[in-house]
């Protein structure tokens, strides 16, 4: 069953409208409507606030405001991780950042409650904010960067490895604020019942929404119960909790009545938080044979004041290239704006969009393939962890994607092709991205009539969590995969560590396979200790579950049969995986997964106009759960890529500290007409170091590199180096030909 | 006309316009509903009928995630109003097929993994209905090479470029097109 | 949104009569009304639907034109035969304007008085005279990336955002407006637009007894049609830049030549300075260059948008090039 190209087991519930996400639930009857009512001002302090005129609007059940809202429990900084902290909002008369709620309105319809958001009369005293990122010269060195890795890192001597190098890459880049925008706008509905909470919420880690919601409402965790059978994307944005479930959490307990808030797609961009923008510098020195002697990345990034987040953007080259020498930095520049959080891929996708833009500038200035450059570069240990890799096949991937895509026919010279009014140009990349193990624990039971129930608090943020569950639940206890029933998202059932950082899949179905290994164990003892059964004595080492059945030497029985007899309530057993640190290869091996992309575009030699004309990346990701729901994360990654690339950005008015473009027609992600053909090729592998099924994480190495193949291509085609990301239009057209007749 | 209300005139904040009654037509159900003026045809939908298929991911017609037929013709229900559909035949994602009996635009939705996270995917898959019906009409499109020559070959472009008024954000663009593609062509997707 | 009241009009002259009291308005395929009636950009108390009106038809004239009724949805104008043999290039400005779905809920008249897109229009936050005149113009200084380069104010640096009524501008349409005493008028579509000048709340010379009933299309020149329309994205994106051409050459002289700009102004602009550089010239690049010179001669970036003006005189070039070419 493992490694099978299944189709998605909730499917059908999805593509027929059946799967109900956040907003949708109505087991609990009717419930109020809340709307949020946003700041209007980046800094200051409100002076009044007058809810009056909005509590007299019909239908109106409650207007929250920091006059109003019930004590919180603090932001606790020792909760190791962020997203299990508490979130308090409506937390005083201060403005941090442009949007940030000021009122809750609650409602009976929506109508009614947005209406009444209106009539709440807000005045404010407004400060000076620090809103732009290229004002600011000021930089603080943060302890660490996210997930605990280090600030700095430096091996040999740079400075010398650089100024002897013969051939030097030294560039400044710059990547914009991006965000997440799954098309599930952030939205809980929250029921009480009795001294209980009930909370549906669009989440990725519903452990952490427990404990969010508890500790910022005060409630003890067991009182809390998460609820994310479905999550309409999440990319980042839905790892921790947000004001609207904090907001729902509170209206709900007071009006002792459900209340649903969703945010509009406006407030996404204000309240959820994005990634950050960054600076960053590329040093690359080599040898005229190709050879790095010297690398450096050095990044600054903006930070909320008051909730650090310094994306791990560097992190990703310490374990790329073999150099003797190096430096990586991180710096943060507080700015008065929405916090930044992590977007899929957080540190891999604006670091590895840099990186590899250098690596091309230095295949360029050596007259070199890029392909080649990258191989010869290929370290054969950790160059900054100095451990061995756990399965490194960045080579292959190279080979195997620069075979397939015809790389051999990429214009040697750039701005050298053109096929009618396009520019024709070829990039490629290199991707790699760490391997993370997370505490993660599952329960199956095999029930009396022969079916597995797996269940888990791991979430399906579209990942197919629900399908690859499905199938190593399957295998693990020789069941055909109708029969095998998944039960996620709920924060009641074991507790795992959610849908983030490619490490859900590994962490739930590692977890499945040891809980199947055990249940396996129980099932065999009771059978041979059974004189019912017809495997009475059976010697374990011979066992094989297959369809249904356990069988040994001719004799058979089915898994039902033998619960019903000796486990009326149903039999079970608990799977766990380790937390990363507690498991030795974690700290033996370097471990990741790596992966090649490969781009063609057209840049109009007019208008400028970029348009991808094909893409294909390939993988090495350890072994694959299932080919179809993997090549779906990675090509999805990859089209995330071009958007980075090509599109996405978001921009701050320095004068108010508002994100202008706060939309989908503002804020550009590729539609259906910027994505023509593109292909992955995964190979076969098996990573014996990352766990005891071989796979590794897929979900972000997609976006990783994907970007610079892109950005490379039209430096191919048009000569035109473009370092402030996106490339837009404005950056290429000076640099195009003259128009010809 | 229905419910004109001339009390509205010089209305001060906050009032309430009356409810209005109303008749919908979706999926082949006559279903009543007392409706607030403001209240779109999502809304209605989602929070009156309870047929949360369709989704709301903008609410500004940007996304496409709402997306129902009417009268046969794809178009964004965040962008219309319940009270301005009296007697017109809507179909929702709901209607075109339940789980046990998928309609061959689902069953290649799911056959081709044209989905991830699930949210866009009831607006693409009646985005995708009506879009057939368009090129089988005949309709132009931007990438039409000569918009005056009747008759529209249905090539990947031509899919892509009709579809592009919905937003998949897990991009699941090729899996949609190949199911959009094999659905077009009468196979299993 | 604030409450309103909501009547839907069987003929058009009661339409005009429900419109005309204080606070109403005509709602149609309600796209861009109802998209800034959540955001209280658009406040009416009183909608007047008219999306069901007998105005939908496409109709011959008896001097070869077309009229084009006010409701007909942008997406039966683009698949119209007559449209797409006679007036390709309304046909693709069409079908390069938003998405599938919009296309088949926008009419024709709703098209013509979309609003502008600029992000501070839609934040009601930021001051704009458009909006809330007199509260100033947060684009002038602000990130005005799309922002208009020809015909702007201190006020007021917006476009109209509409493909079709750039076409339509090419194309000398003409605007059938009914009065509700049942009078009606034409206007010239170059005339129908105001600049913003001091008032750019005042889009257009609409007065608020009056309701769009048709767009009259004249004969089409002969010679070729082109709407070139230049965005980030390769769809669903408002335009950066579009040319709307129409090119009748003779032996390598261009004989007549009609030009319209889109996402470069308050209104579609029809640039007669570059029609003058064309008319009479031979049909080579030097001559795109010197209309395109011409064009753009009175341009003005405001900083983000600068670039359009480059990027408008390259693709009236290549329009023109393309139109020249095969007429």
């Amino acid at each position: 069953m493992i490694g099978q190209a299944v189709n998605r087991v909730d499917g059908p519930l999805k593509a027929t409208g059946r799967a109900t996400y956040a907003y949708e639930h109505w087991e609990a009857g009717q419930p109020l409507y809340g709307f949020i009512v946003g700041a209007t001002i980046g800094k200051g302090r409100i002076t009044r606030i007058d809810t009056e005129d909005a509590e007299r609007a019909p239908g109106v059940q409650l207007v929250m405001t920091y006059l109003t809202t019930p004590e919180q429990g603090p932001r606790d900084e020792s909760i190791p991780f962020e997203y299990w902290r508490a979130q308090p909002v409506l937390t005083g008369p201060d403005i941090h950042y442009y949007g940030e709620p000021v009122a809750l309105v609650v409602a009976e319809t929506l109508e009614e409650a947005r209406s009444a958001a209106d009539l709440v009369e807000v005045e404010y005293r407004a400060g000076r904010g620090r809103f732009d990122f290229g004002e600011f010269e000021d930089v603080y060195i943060p302890k660490t960067v996210n997930a605990g890795l280090p600030t700095d890192t430096a091996v040999g001597d740079f400075d010398a490895g650089f100024a002897g190098a013969e051939v030097k890459v030294d560039q400044q880049y710059t990547t914009p604020y991006e965000f997440s925008l799954p098309i599930e706008p952030n939205a809980c509905m929250a029921e009480p019942r009795g001294e209980d909470l009930v909370i549906y919420v669009s989440c990725q880690i519903t452990d952490a929404a427990r404990d969010s919601v508890a500790s910022t409402l005060r409630m003890a965790p067991e009182r809390v119960h998460i609820l994310a059978p479905f999550v309409g994307g999440g990319f980042g944005s839905k790892l921790g909790i947000h004001s609207e479930t904090i907001l729902a959490a509170f209206a709900a307990r007071t009006l002792r009545r459900p209340v649903k808030v969703a945010m509009t797609r406006q407030q996404v961009f204000q309240l959820v938080g994005m990634r950050p923008t960054s600076s960053q510098r590329v040093r690359l020195g080599a040898g005229r044979d190709g050879r790095l002697s010297a690398i450096a990345h050095d990044v600054t990034m903006h930070t909320n004041p008051d909730i650090e987040y310094a994306e791990q953007t560097a992190a990703t080259t310490r374990s790329l290239y073999a150099a003797p020498h190096r430096l990586t930095s991180h710096r943060l520049t507080a700015l008065d704006l929405p916090r930044g959080t992590d977007v899929r891929a957080p540190g891999e996708a604006p670091g590895m969009l840099t990186v590899e833009s250098a690596m091309d500038e230095l295949a360029d200035a050596l007259r070199m393939d890029p392909v080649e450059l990258r191989i010869r570069n290929e370290p054969t240990v950790d160059p900054e962890r100095d451990v061995p890799y756990s399965d490194r096949h960045l080579v292959d991937c190279l080979r195997e994607g620069a075979r397939r895509f015809g790389w051999e026919n990429r214009p040697a010279t750039p701005a050298s092709v053109r096929d009618g009014q396009w520019l024709i140009g070829y990039g490629m990349s290199a991707a790699i991205r760490g391997h993370f193990q997370g505490p993660t624990a599952v329960r199956v039971r095999l029930e009396t009539d022969g079916t597995a129930v797996i269940q888990t608090d791991m979430t399906d943020i579209g990942t197919g969590t629900y399908t690859i569950l499905t199938q190593v639940g399957a295998e693990g206890l020789g069941l055909p995969l109708e029969r095998v029933r998944i039960e996620l998202g709920r924060s009641d059932h074991p507790t795992s560590w959610g849908s983030g950082g490619s490490w859900g899949a590994t962490n739930s179905c590692t977890a499945v396979h040891r809980a199947c290994m055990t249940l396996r164990e129980k099932l065999l003892d009771t059978v041979r200790d059974d004189a019912r059964s017809p495997l009475h004595g059976l010697d374990p080492a011979n066992a094989v579950f297959s369809d249904g059945n356990v069988g040994t030497d001719g004799a058979s029985e089915a898994l039902g049969e033998i619960v019903a007899r000796n486990h009326p309530e149903g039999v079970e057993a608990e799977g766990r995986t380790l937390f990363m640190g507690d498991d030795p290869n974690y700290s033996a091996y370097s471990i990741n997964t790596y992966g090649a992309t490969f781009a063609e575009v057209g840049v109009d030699a007019d208008t400028a106009e970029i348009r991808l004309r094909r893409m294909l990346g390939v993988y090495s990701v350890g072994r694959v759960f299932n080919p179809k729901t993997a090549r779906s994360q990675l090509i999805g990654g990859m089209i995330w890529g071009v958007g980075a690339a090509l599109e996405e950005e978001a921009v701050v008015d320095p004068r108010s500290g508002a994100f202008v473009n706060r939309d989908f027609a503002g804020y550009l992600v590729p539609v259906h007409a910027d994505i023509p053909d593109v292909d992955v090729v995964v190979l076969e592998g098996y990573d014996d170091k990352a766990n005891v099924l071989g796979a590794k994480g897929l979900g972000e190495v997609g976006i990783c590199g994907s970007g610079a193949s892109v950005a490379n291509a039209v430096f191919n085609a048009t000569g035109v180096r473009v370092r402030d990301f996106p490339v837009t239009i404005e950056k290429l057209l000076p640099g195009l030909p003259p128009m010809d007749a | 006309m229905m419910s004109a209300s001339e009390t509205a005139v010089g209305r001060s904040q906050g009032e309430m316009a009356p409810l209005s009654a109303i008749t919908l037509n979706v999926n082949d159900q006559v279903r009543q509903l007392q409706v607030d003026p403001r209240t779109s045809l999502l809304d209605a939908l989602r929070e009156h009928l309870r047929l949360s298929g369709t989704k709301k991911g903008c609410d500004h017609g940007q996304c496409g995630a709402c997306t129902v037929l009417i009268n046969g013709r794809r178009v964004n229900s965040c962008l219309t109003l319940a009270v301005m559909h009296e007697n017109d035949a809507i179909v929702t994602i709901e209607g075109l097929g339940d789980p046990g009996h998928l309609h061959p635009m689902q069953r290649a939705f799911v056959e081709r993994d044209g989905f991830q996270c699930g949210y866009c995917t009831p607006g693409q898959i009646c985005s995708a209905v009506g879009m057939l019906a368009e090129v089988e009409a005949g309709w132009p499109s931007h990438v039409t090479a000569d918009v005056a020559t009747p008759g529209i070959a249905l090539t990947d472009n031509e899919i892509r470029e009709r579809m592009s008024g919905n937003i998949c954000r897990c991009a699941a663009y090729p899996n949609i097109v190949a199911a959009i593609r094999g659905s077009a062509e009468g196979g299993p997707g | 949104m604030r409450s309103f009241t909501y009547e839907r009009a069987t003929d058009p002259r009661a339409a005009v009569a429900a419109v005309s009291r204080s606070g109403a308005k005509f709602i149609s395929g309600g796209t861009n009304l109802l998209d800034l009636m959540k955001l209280d950009i658009e406040d009416p108390s009183h909608l007047v639907d008219i999306s069901r009106l007998p105005l939908r038809d496409i109709e011959e004239l008896p001097d070869g034109g077309l009229r084009i009724g006010a409701q007909a949805r942008n997406s039966d104008v683009a698949a119209d035969a007559r449209v797409r043999t006679r007036y390709p290039a309304l046909s693709e400005a069409l079908v390069s304007g938003a998405s599938g779905q919009l296309r088949n809920k926008a009419s024709t008249g709703g098209n013509l008085v979309q609003r502008t897109r600029c992000p501070y229009f839609y934040d009601t936050a930021a001051g704009c005279n458009k909006r809330d005149p007199g509260s100033g113009c947060a684009a002038i200084g602000g990130f005005n990336r799309i922002h208009a380069i020809l015909g702007a104010s201190d006020s007021c640096i917006a476009t109209h955002p509409s493909d079709m009524a750039v076409a339509m501008t090419a194309l000398e349409a003409q605007i059938e407006l009914l009065r509700a005493d049942g009078s009606a008028r034409r206007v010239a579509i170059t005339d129908f637009y105001r600049l913003p000048g001091d008032t750019p709340h005042i889009e257009n010379v609409l007065e608020p007894d009056e309701m769009i009933t048709g767009v009259l299309l004249p004969p089409p020149l002969p010679g070729r049609q082109l709407y070139r329309k230049v965005r980030d994205r390769a769809s669903y994106e408002f335009a950066l830049v579009s040319v709307a051409a129409v090119v009748s050459t003779e032996r390598g002289t261009i004989s007549e030549a009609r030009v319209a700009f889109g996402g470069v102004a308050h209104k579609p602009w029809r640039s007669v300075e570059a029609e003058d550089a064309l008319t009479g010239r031979p049909a080579t690049m030097a001559t795109y260059r010197a209309a395109a010179e011409a064009a753009m001669r009175d341009a003005v970036g405001r900083g983000h948008n600068d670039f359009k003006i480059e990027l408008a005189k390259r693709t009236l070039c290549r329009t023109l090039a393309q139109a020249a070419g095969a007429s």
